[in-house]
């Protein structure tokens, strides 16, 4: 079941990436230059970040689609985590359950640090 | 350079990069670094496209493992304490800009050169059939599928000082934007004495869950750019799959040590880099 989730994980969010990619391509006609040499800071908090991504996506924007699939593959792993904490609870390990909730509550931190304004 | 050609040179390197990795057992996101710097790609950037390659190898190869029954999953779950607590940090370090870019793409070339020594190391088989108490009270030993279809018992030993190992993997991973596999395997082989076949695969299955903490904070800042993760993220994956079916089927030991080379040589680049302060 574990192996079940990060593979149709990959997949899904492979496909949805791939999809975007073409779309992006296509609409920018190959002419505009790419500028990635220099970093520009942009803090978003996880919130706004999938806002604006499901407004692009139903825009049909392409650099959104392809958002939207990495936001998947980041999420594919964190499924895991929250399908081995039912698993562990379905086993009565107490202390796997435990270990698992502190596992997921180091990684709502990570989470809440782009909160911090 | 265009829109187009740009992709396609990155996804044609993404693509040899996550070969490269999968055939030298280092990971895609370790190559994917140097690639984009070499690409003209700010360094923020560059780390947080190598992160995102990062979990997309190693989900997708822990799922084959999870599969096989060698992975440890309470031993992975129990160690991502460590390492996802270590990876927040790292994360955190880059984001707030306390160490400078240049120090940073240092300790990257040093990082490499540390991973692609230990590649050349030979490893002894272990077995360890005691447990030590910490062990034993956190349910860390385990059987793994041996190739006559019986099941090999193994303890652990020194889970501390395998836990501290960890939460060190997990901040370079946070710092660089790697999996840091090679910590890892360190961490439970040498430390905790793990047979390799189980360290190898629960470490590639730890890696997705570190690198997602990291992610979360990289992604919030802006290091995640979807037109740079688009071709890497679909280039490594081919070229990691590709690179799976060819160690299956040849005897790798002379092409996994040139590739080696390779690495070497990047890394004194990178190590160069940034000492003169092109990074």
């Amino acid at each position: 079941m574990i192996g079940k989730i990060l593979r149709w994980g990959v997949y899904l969010a492979l496909t949805v990436t791939s999809i975007g990619g073409l779309i992006y391509l296509i609409n920018q006609h190959g002419q505009t230059s790419m500028q990635h040499s220099v970093f520009i800071e942009n803090d978003e908090n996880l919130w706004t970040l999938i806002k604006l991504t499901v407004h692009g996506v139903l825009k049909g924007d392409g650099l959104s689609i392809i958002e939207l699939g990495i936001l998947l593959l980041i999420a594919t792993p964190l499924t895991r985590v929250i399908f081995s904490l039912w698993a562990f609870y379905k086993e009565k390990d107490r202390m796997y359950v435990t270990i698992t909730i502190l596992v997921l509550f180091i990684i709502t931190i990570s989470i809440l640090t782009g909160f911090g304004g | 350079m265009t829109t187009l050609i740009f992709t396609i040179v990155l996804f044609i390197g993404s693509i040899l990069a996550g070969l490269l990795g999968s055939l030298t057992g280092l990971g895609g996101g370790v190559i994917i670094v140097p690639l984009l710097t070499y690409l003209g790609v700010d360094f923020h950037y560059a780390i947080g496209t190598a992160l995102v390659a990062v979990i997309a190898t190693s989900s997708g190869s822990a799922a084959a493992y999870v599969k096989e029954g060698v992975t440890n999953l309470r031993m992975g779950m129990f160690l991502e304490i460590a390492t996802t607590i270590g990876a927040v940090f790292g994360a955190l370090l880059v984001a707030s800009r306390l160490i400078p870019t240049a120090v940073v793409a240092i300790l990257f070339g040093i990082i490499l050169i540390l991973s692609a020594v230990n590649s050349w190391r030979k490893k002894a088989p272990i077995e360890e059939h005691v447990c030590s108490k910490m062990g034993k009270k956190f349910k860390l030993t385990g059987t793994y599928p041996a190739s006559d279809g019986t099941h090999i018992k193994y303890g652990v030993k020194n889970v501390i000082g395998g836990f501290f190992m960890m939460m060190l993997a997990g901040v370079i991973s946070g710092l660089l934007g790697i999996g840091a596999g090679a910590m890892k395997v360190i961490a439970m082989d040498n430390i905790m004495r793990v047979p390799f076949k189980v360290s190898t695969t629960t470490s590639n299955f730890m890696i997705g869950v570190t690198a997602t903490a990291g992610a979360f904070i990289y992604l919030q800042n802006g290091y995640i750019h979807p037109a740079l993760c688009m071709p890497v993220m679909i280039g490594v994956l081919l070229g990691a799959i590709a690179g799976s079916k060819i160690l299956l089927q040849s005897n790798t030991a002379k092409l996994r040590f040139g590739f080696s080379i390779f690495i070497l040589l990047v890394a004194l680049d990178m190590i160069y880099k940034g000492w003169t302060g092109q990074i």
